[in-house]
């Protein structure tokens, strides 16, 4: 502690778990948004990663809200934000932005996806898989040219929702946090902006890491086209939030308002190791510079060419980075906004615990979790190309 | 949901059980004993504020807010449409006792921890070379002791702070489930049948008026003494504070204490930029004070 800080300003209230749930819904809206380019722009390259992405959202959406629930004081009573929510508080949206976005969007989009094949694995298939499968399908097994068709259009139009939706899920976090004008370091109009493109960064980096490492450990080649293209849109969507974020930055600096010495006290003390030395150097710019020369964003063949083995670790080193990077976003918001003092004169500390709740074991488990849940839709709903059901 | 009547009817509970058993303001409303832990003597304590030359409020002994009130609807009956409360304080009466912070974890059942406070003192201590030194050491519940400070002194002063009861109250606003919410009479209360514990109205207050009760895993805040409010009683902090720093009263009505002092005073509020409204209003207030 260091200057003033108001006597109930001791206690920091949310912890590591709240760090968890931007950083997660993040990574559902930006898996969301990628498989989106696929099917409404027809980017025909990142085809193999279409279904990949959506489990991947899928897996992530299921844990979203399990971070927020740890986290409450009651958690059985938080039924109430469905029954009685206030309607002027942002927060209580969650519970409809969340139900809405999993429920029309993302399982209805996977249904429509997946549904021809389910029926065709049910068909070949024989004891409790051709069961789950035949489940699966809801009973929906016509097969026609015209329901597929239909299938397909579906598809399309649920994605064209999707994508405002998937702004929406993100964008809607950053207001929870850009609206509180109580605290100068959430207070920002650009918050669910930058938390948006952020967001798009994180979803990308995964899916791309998922992609070139599941091909490695499935000893099937990775399609390069496809990694290229990840990481070309990587570059794009990386340089977009770093301006974003750049903008806030120079804005806040140049308006200078009475926050500002508290807050350059903040960036250099408490935060320097997780804003400058992981978001900002090793979580931006080191990807940035290396996607910048070794993928195609820049010029065709990458501004130096690398044999495609290399290529893939660095793709695969640069989305790890970019990960660190945005989690790092995230605990600077989160963790942050509430290590300095509301009174502007002082500073806090945030000393992590390792057990209970709030503790690291338990945000490492709620990390892990969408992992293993992303392991099985994959053996109940393989996304591969070559597992595709060919009639 | 709650009705309105009921959930205030909830946040009062605690008390009925102060009613029930030793009622540990009652001393302190007949102003015979300091509240708190700190047991101090009687006599030492009546010489204490005799010297600061202030006994008088103390010695009148139980204040009653019909008393105060121009046309009260008497004790039986409350009727919270007829009322709108704020606060006064005059922060150059302040002499840092202590005692209101520490009658209101008595009267409220606060946990005596440090960090938790529904009203604290603040010391502003001014340097002649502009620097400015606060601190509050346990919520200035036991005083303050000799100023530290290396600069040559300008000026230094006392600011009680609380939940300013802003009419439009950003922790209001916030709450998923409406669990925090403005009574008729204008006192903002935390229904804690209801709260979920989100701690996002902790988040919203500028004021760092909120905390977050250890036990009972609810937001936790100053009431107003509601309930001492509704049996026509101030609230224990005015109750106490041997100097008069503190009035509370009615805000519209004319004559009422508070209606007078923020005639007779240049009144201000905390925070004013961000258009919360408080209804807690400062007198002799310094521009260093945020
Ligand atoms: S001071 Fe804080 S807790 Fe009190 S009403 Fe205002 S915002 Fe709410
Ligand atoms: S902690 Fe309780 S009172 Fe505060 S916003 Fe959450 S539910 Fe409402």
């Amino acid at each position: 502690m260091q200057g003033y800080i108001y006597p109930n300003e001791f206690e920091l209230h949310w912890g590591l778990l709240v760090v968890l749930y931007p950083y997660i819904t993040g990574l559902v809206a930006g898996a969301f948004i990628l498989a989106s380019l696929e099917r409404v722009f027809n980017v025909k390259e990142v085809q193999p990663t279409y279904r990949l992405a959506l489990l991947t959202a899928l897996a992530f959406l299921l844990v979203a809200p399990l971070p927020l629930l740890a986290h409450l004081g009651h958690p059985l009573r938080s039924y109430e934000i469905f029954l009685t929510p206030n309607r002027k508080s942002a927060m209580a949206m969650f519970g409809f932005v969340y139900a809405w976005y999993l429920t029309v969007v993302l399982l209805l989009e996977i249904w429509f996806e997946y549904r021809k094949d389910l029926v065709l694995w049910a068909r070949s298939e024989r004891g409790p898989k051709k069961w789950l499968h035949y489940a699966l399908t809801l009973g929906a097994t016509d097969l026609s040219e015209e329901a597929l068709r239909f299938d397909d259009n579906a598809g399309r139009w649920i994605t064209i929702i999707g994508i405002p939706s998937a702004f929406l899920l993100h964008g809607y976090v950053g207001f929870i946090f850009g609206s509180v004008k109580a605290n100068p370091w959430w207070s920002s109009v650009l918050m669910p902006v930058v938390f948006l493109f952020s967001a798009i960064v994180s979803g990308i980096a995964l899916v791309l890491f998922i992609y070139v490492a599941a091909s490695l450990f499935r000893s099937k080649p990775v399609d390069m086209r496809c990694a290229d293209k990840l990481a070309a849109f990587l570059f794009y969507a990386m340089i977009v939030d770093f301006s974003l974020e750049m903008l806030d930055f120079i804005h806040r600096l140049y308006e200078s308002e009475e926050s500002i010495e508290i807050l350059s006290q903040l960036i250099q003390g408490p935060l320097f190791i997780s804003l400058i030395v992981l978001q900002v150097v090793l979580g931006t710019l080191v990807p940035l510079i290396a996607l910048g020369v070794v993928s195609p964003a820049l010029s065709d063949r990458g501004v130096s060419r690398t044999p495609a083995e290399l290529r893939r670790l660095i793709y695969l080193a640069c989305a790890t980075l970019v990960q660190i990077g945005i989690f790092s976003i995230r605990w600077n918001v989160v963790l942050g906004g509430q290590l300095f003092s509301k009174s502007l004169r002082g500073l806090t500390v945030y000393k992590p615990l390792l057990f209970g709740t709030e503790g690291l074991l338990m945000a490492s488990v709620l990390l892990f979790l969408p992992l293993v849940i992303l392991w099985l839709l994959v053996k109940v709903l393989p996304p591969w190309l070559d597992a595709e059901a060919t009639e | 949901m709650a009705g309105p009547a009921d959930r205030v009817e909830a946040c009062l509970q605690p008390t009925d059980e102060v009613l029930a058993g030793a009622r540990p303001s009652d001393e302190v409303k007949a102003g015979v004993r300091p509240p708190g832990e700190r047991e101090v003597d009687r006599r030492e304590f009546l010489e204490q504020a005799l010297k600061a030359g202030l006994g008088v409020p103390i010695l009148l002994g139980v204040i009653r807010i019909q008393d105060l009130v121009a046309g009260d609807a008497g004790q039986e009956g409350y009727e919270p449409g007829e009322h709108y409360y704020g606060m006064g304080v005059d922060v150059g009466r302040c002499i840092g006792c202590g005692m209101c912070a520490q009658a209101c974890k008595t009267e409220n059942d606060v946990p005596l921890e440090p960090h938790y406070f529904n009203t604290w003192i603040e010391r502003y201590v001014i340097q002649t070379d502009g620097a400015v030194v606060v601190d509050s050491p346990n919520g200035g519940m036991d005083g303050f002791p000799g100023a530290q400070s290396e600069g040559e002194i300008q000026r230094t002063f006392f600011v009680p702070k609380l939940c300013n009861h802003c009419e439009d109250a950003p922790c209001v606003q916030v709450c998923p489930v409406g669990a925090t919410f403005t009574t008729e009479d204008g006192v903002v209360l935390v229904d804690e049948e209801y709260c979920i514990g989100c701690s996002y109205c902790i988040q919203a207050c500028p004021y760092g008026a909120r905390w977050f009760h250890p036990e009972k895993h609810v937001a936790a805040k100053c009431t107003f003494c509601y309930h001492r409010l509704v049996e026509g009683l101030v609230p224990a902090c005015v109750e106490v504070c041997p100097t008069g720093a503190r009035v509370f009263g009615e805000v519209e009505h004319r004559a009422t204490p508070l209606a007078r002092f923020m005639r007779l005073n240049e009144i201000q509020v905390l925070k004013p930029h961000l258009n919360t409204k408080p209804r807690v209003y400062y007198a002799n207030l310094d521009g260093e004070v945020r």
